[in-house]
């Protein structure tokens, strides 16, 4: 480090990344939270009323209901469906095909995963034939098709969650697998030698092994799910009593222009991520500790 | 946790073998579908293809040739083309410069610009689009390309300054100390010494970057609006779900187009990419 301070260096090596956080991140951030207290065109201050309208309008309160849906159901099944896989595949001779194969979906885009998974749930009536490979698959069960995105509530909502689960578990597969592979081995040797189950092992050093990263993915995928909005909105568009807080925030901002209402959903949005994300930071801190 | 039964063994291979096959078969009935004559794809179910394996002669590109011509997408992966590459070289670039300066630089007001550069990953994009959007208006970068790298460049800051400055602050400092007393300025410290050194972790930001680029809609839906001119993949094949609804033939293609780079560049190089998504667990 060259002694004494290099303030003009600093202007041309830090002072773009400094414009653009404060011109597009931060100085907008403030701008939003001021928004959300006036009306539809910014006019006129209106209190609390944008809020108000976030927690009791009925759109909102399904929105928040979905999204609730999305973080218990996504969170877990990711989460725990890349623990799953994380544990067996270390002991199959075909771990790196299938890991590839299932992290892929990580690589494609949201709108693409959205429109591959619509004409997996194809829905035609029961005299036709079926283009959805997933009716096919409930008539050769014996079925009838069903409209797995228009049946309501929890049919089509648990169908886009799927959709979220199928890009995102090779994520936490990923990770998981790491973190798996970590465990210092004569731990699980010794538990070996004292004669524990299998399912002792897991529980009583695996899991506990394993904890901290288990709660940073599954933070890392509350944050996903309270942002999600691709795959909503291009594979119902909310429709159905499928609206979930981000795509209602694109649509009040554009289908609706109104302002003060987006800005407030985007308020709320940010104020139930922020403490998600302290709680990941300070759990990494603590791990470099 | 090895499976000591033998009943044990085959249920985990069973658990692997469906998961695996969730994870694979939607992918390969957009991939069938999308070389099926358009009579077939709409009358019967793309799985029938393994019934007669010797009619391959019935696949066709026809539905390739519509969604890139008539459909836009062709303009579309232009247009992506286009947003991604500077939509990467620039944030990337911003941010090489910017770890390096808190890495090795003294100066006036680094740490609190670099905590807020920093904490300013928790803002969620939707707070930033209507004050950045009506900025736009008023001097005419919406719709345009420029504004859709500007945004990018900003919004993929706080994480590549926070990736690259942990990569900066790891190299040895007798490197840098070395060179400045030789009389190296600090320009050439930067080009010289910091970035060959650090060539794989701007690799994986580089390749994080352009995915999250390439594959992103919302920015450009906000910034770029519906113009069909400027629209990249995701917002022209989000447009066709709309107006194509049940033409499975057109959209399997046109969903092929838009994910054609990415698969590709996941395979060629998953190396860095699981490293990029590894560093950037934190990102979302």
């Amino acid at each position: 480090m060259i002694k004494g301070r290099q303030n003009k260096w600093a202007v041309l090596f830090v002072g773009p990344a400094l414009f653009f956080t404060m011109a597009f991140l931060l100085y907008p951030t403030i701008n939003t939270i001021g928004l959300s207290f006036m009306d539809r065109y910014s006019e006129n201050f209106i209190g609390l009323q944008n809020f108000i309208y976030v927690f009791t309008s009925s759109t909102m309160l399904t929105a928040f209901r979905n999204n609730v849906l999305w973080l218990v159901v996504f969170t877990a099944c990711t989460v725990g469906i890349g623990l799953l896989l994380a544990i067996f595949l270390d002991r199959v001779p075909y771990e790196k095909l299938a890991k590839t194969l299932i992290f892929m979906p990580m690589a494609i885009s949201f709108v693409g995963a959205g429109v591959i998974w619509k004409f997996v749930y194809a829905y035609r009536p029961p005299m036709v034939d079926q283009l959805g490979i997933l009716n096919q698959v409930v008539i050769w069960l014996g079925g009838e098709p069903i409209g797995w995105l228009i049946e309501r509530p929890w049919v089509n909502n648990l169908a886009l969650i799927v959709v979220g689960i199928w890009i995102w578990t090779g994520f936490c597969m990923v990770i998981l697998s790491a973190a798996y592979r970590g465990i210092p081995n004569e731990l699980i040797e010794a538990a070996k030698v004292d004669g524990a189950t299998e399912w002792q092992k897991l529980r009583y050093i695996i899991l506990p092994s394993m904890k901290p990263t288990i709660l940073v993915v599954a933070v890392t995928m509350i944050v996903n799910v309270l942002k999600i909005f691709d795959i909503v909105y291009v594979m119902t568009n909310g429709q159905f009593g499928t609206e979930v807080i981000a795509n209602r925030m694109y649509k009040e901002m554009f289908a609706f222009t109104n302002f003060g209402r987006a800005s407030a959903i985007a308020t709320v949005l940010f104020l139930l991520i922020i403490p998600v994300i302290f709680f990941n930071v300070k759990r990494m801190k603590e791990e470099e500790a | 946790m090895e499976p000591r039964s033998l009943f044990g063994k085959i249920l985990m291979h069973t658990i692997i073998i469906v998961l695996v096959l969730i994870w694979v078969v939607p992918t390969l009935g957009m991939l069938i579908s999308s070389f099926r004559p358009a009579s077939e794809v709409l009358n019967t179910g793309w799985w029938t293809v393994f019934k007669s394996p010797l009619e391959v002669t019935h696949l066709t590109m026809e539905n390739y040739d519509t969604v890139v011509e008539r459909a836009g997408m062709g303009l579309a992966f232009r247009n992506t083309f286009i947003i991604a590459s500077l939509g990467t070289l620039i944030p990337v670039t911003a941010a090489a410069l910017a770890a390096f300066g808190f890495s090795n630089l003294n100066f006036w007001g680094k740490k609190i610009m670099f905590g807020i550069i920093i904490g300013l990953i928790v803002v969620p994009l939707q707070m930033t689009f209507i004050p950045v959007l009506r900025i736009y208006h008023q001097i005419g970068l919406s719709g345009t390309f420029l504004g859709v790298w500007l945004a990018h460049t900003a919004y993929g800051l706080p994480f590549a300054v926070f990736m690259l400055h942990n990569f900066f602050s790891a190299l040895p400092r007798d490197l840098f100390e070395a060179a400045y007393i030789d009389g190296a300025s600090v320009f050439s410290t930067f080009f010289r010494i910091a970035l060959p050194l650090s060539v794989p972790a701007i690799a994986s930001l580089v390749i994080f970057q352009f995915l999250w680029v390439w594959n992103d809609l919302l920015v450009s839906l906000i910034y770029l609006g519906g113009t069909r001119d400027v629209a990249p993949l995701t917002v022209r094949l989000a447009s066709l779900v709309g107006s194509y609804g049940q033409d499975w033939h057109l959209l399997t293609a046109a969903a092929f187009i838009s994910i054609v780079v990415p698969v590709v560049v996941f395979l060629g190089l998953q190396r860095y990419f699981v490293r990029g998504i590894l560093a950037g667990s934190i990102k979302s």
